[in-house]
């Protein structure tokens, strides 16, 4: 009887338990839409102030350029040594470029640009707005009369979805120039060849493609950055900040893995791009 | 100048301003006084707007500024200034951006024109020469001056102090009584200062506010607070207020600490 009681009393925390998480995070992710509708207006509203954006382009762009070179050049690298690994028992290892430019173009060159941008960029967006948060320079902007979205929120959201496209096009030619050295360097595939392939399964569609990606990658990671800034009390503290830059990240890379699955449904099954 | 009207706030089970009244004339300095967590500084959030009451009315110069859209509200907030309890200073600028923020956002001022405005106001809370360093460079007092100064900066008609003197060294302290006291004289603002230090409150209040569990139990001007028999506002008084205003001659607080002893 007792142990009936007690199972029951079980289920029902369990239960709360669960209903508590979820009107908690529907309750966020409605907020998270709020913030990303109302810097949306913003963004077509007057005044428009350049100077704001220049600065988180270059902050996003130029100083991530590197990270991004390098990241795309060693994974091109490893996909190229893969590739003719993986091809070669087929006797089909000519198509490693193609394998290495189709999933570069298509995936890798989108997806690693936003993942890196997701832990540098995106984190570093929160932990800006959340320390502003907790010090009342945003309750301070507010009262002077000056919208926290127009001035916070649409320059960064703009540089992201004008930055991650650019780094991506970096990315991938690092990409396609890492697996070009990797399998030219330690495989006996002829560099003429190599290149002759890329050029051949190289399309406009899948540059646009990976275009689309990029920018709604960039989106995402600027909206959850400054949603996760937003959204910490001022009471939080140092603990919070910390908890909020951690929870961004994880929560960015979780969205752009979601967002690529459902854009190559859209993209690939619904619209027919190749 | 400003009517709070039976506000209301509740922050879960916590009651924190229960159906709050007050008057706030032109030309006044008020201090709203009361224990930590009575909702002194939620009271000042509402009247800017960064809050909402549960219920109430906020009035400015006889407009009701609640239910007002933030279009019109931000057209209000240019004529209150406020220094914020961390002053609030933005990190990522130097004193000078600082203090011309506002000119630089809402008004269409010469570089000269916004320099010659800046020079002025950090001249107002004596910083001279610091025009150029940055927030994290200054000690607390420079910066509550700093965030003085950006709170001029666009000519207030309203200060609002949110605890201007916590964490602040006593000598430091005078003198942020002596800078909020000279303004009041020399800009005939009105001033609305919310504290719990008691020395603060008799040095620079024509008017002193006591509120306790989100009520205004008591107010007057520092001589009448001193004479009203409340328990709750004796107590706070005894423990908070300096030497020189306990000496003074008032049966009622002698009565009080003799019972107390």
């Amino acid at each position: 009887m007792n142990q009936q009681s007690s199972t029951h009393e079980s289920s029902g925390g369990l239960s709360l338990f669960l209903k508590t998480r979820l009107q908690h995070t529907l309750s966020e992710l409605g907020q998270a839409f709020t913030l990303f509708f109302q810097t949306l207006v913003q963004i077509f509203r007057p005044p428009f102030q350049f100077d704001l954006l220049i600065k988180q382009l270059l902050l996003i762009g130029f100083n991530s350029l590197s990270v991004v070179i390098v990241s795309g050049f060693f994974t091109g690298m490893v996909l190229g040594v893969q590739g003719y690994i993986q091809l070669k028992p087929y006797a089909v290892e000519g198509s490693v470029a193609r394998f290495v430019c189709v999933s570069v173009v298509k995936e890798l060159g989108p997806m690693i640009t936003a993942f890196v941008l997701a832990g540098r960029i995106g984190a570093s967006i929160t932990a800006e707005l959340s320390t502003m948060k907790v010090t009342e320079q945003i309750d301070a902007l507010e009262v002077m009369g000056t919208n926290p979205v127009k001035y916070l929120v649409v320059p960064r959201f703009l540089a992201c979805a004008i930055m991650l496209p650019t780094l991506t096009i970096f990315s991938t030619f690092a990409g396609i120039g890492g697996g070009f050295v990797a399998v030219v360097s330690l495989f006996d595939v002829n560099g003429h060849f190599f290149l002759l392939e890329v050029q051949r399964n190289l399309f406009i569609a899948s540059v646009l493609v990976s275009l689309i990606k990029a920018t709604s990658f960039g989106m995402a990671i600027a909206a959850v950055g400054c949603y996760k800034g937003f959204s910490i009390s001022t009471a939080g503290g140092a603990e919070g900040v910390g908890t909020a830059t951690t929870g961004s990240a994880v929560i960015s890379l979780i969205t752009i893995l979601i967002l690529d699955f459902v854009l190559n449904h859209i993209l690939f099954n619904i619209l027919g791009f190749v | 100048m400003i009517s709070v009207k039976n506000v209301r706030k509740t922050f879960g089970d916590k009651q924190v301003l229960n159906g709050l009244n007050l008057e706030i004339p032109r030309g006044e300095t008020l201090v709203i006084m009361g224990p930590s967590g009575c909702g002194k500084s939620v009271l000042l959030k509402i009247v800017t707007g960064l809050m909402a009451a549960d219920s109430g009315e906020i009035w400015f110069d006889g407009t009701e500024i609640s239910k007002l859209k933030a279009k019109k509200l931000n057209v209000i907030r240019r004529k209150i200034g406020m220094l914020f309890q961390s002053a609030a200073l933005f990190d990522s600028m130097t004193v000078a951006e600082n203090v011309a923020f506002m000119l630089d956002q809402h008004e269409n001022l010469s570089p000269q024109e916004t320099r010659k405005i800046v020079d002025e106001k950090l001249s107002l809370v004596d910083l001279d020469g610091i025009r150029e360093m940055r927030p994290a460079e200054l000690s607390g007092g420079m910066r509550k001056r700093v965030g003085l100064a950006r709170a001029l900066a666009f000519n207030p008609e309203v200060i609002l102090y949110d605890e201007p003197t916590t964490g602040l060294d006593p000598i430091t302290c005078t003198e942020i009584n002596h800078l909020i006291r000279d303004l009041h004289e020399k800009l005939q603002v009105t001033s609305v200062v919310v504290t719990h230090d008691m020395q603060s409150a008799f040095s620079v209040a024509t008017r002193i506010a006591m509120i306790h569990e989100g009520k205004q139990i008591a107010s007057g001007s520092p001589a009448e607070i001193l004479k009203i028999d409340d328990p709750i506002l004796q107590q706070f008084i005894l423990f908070g207020a300096p030497d020189q205003i306990l000496n003074m001659e008032n049966p009622i607080l002698k009565e009080f600490i003799r019972r107390e002893a």
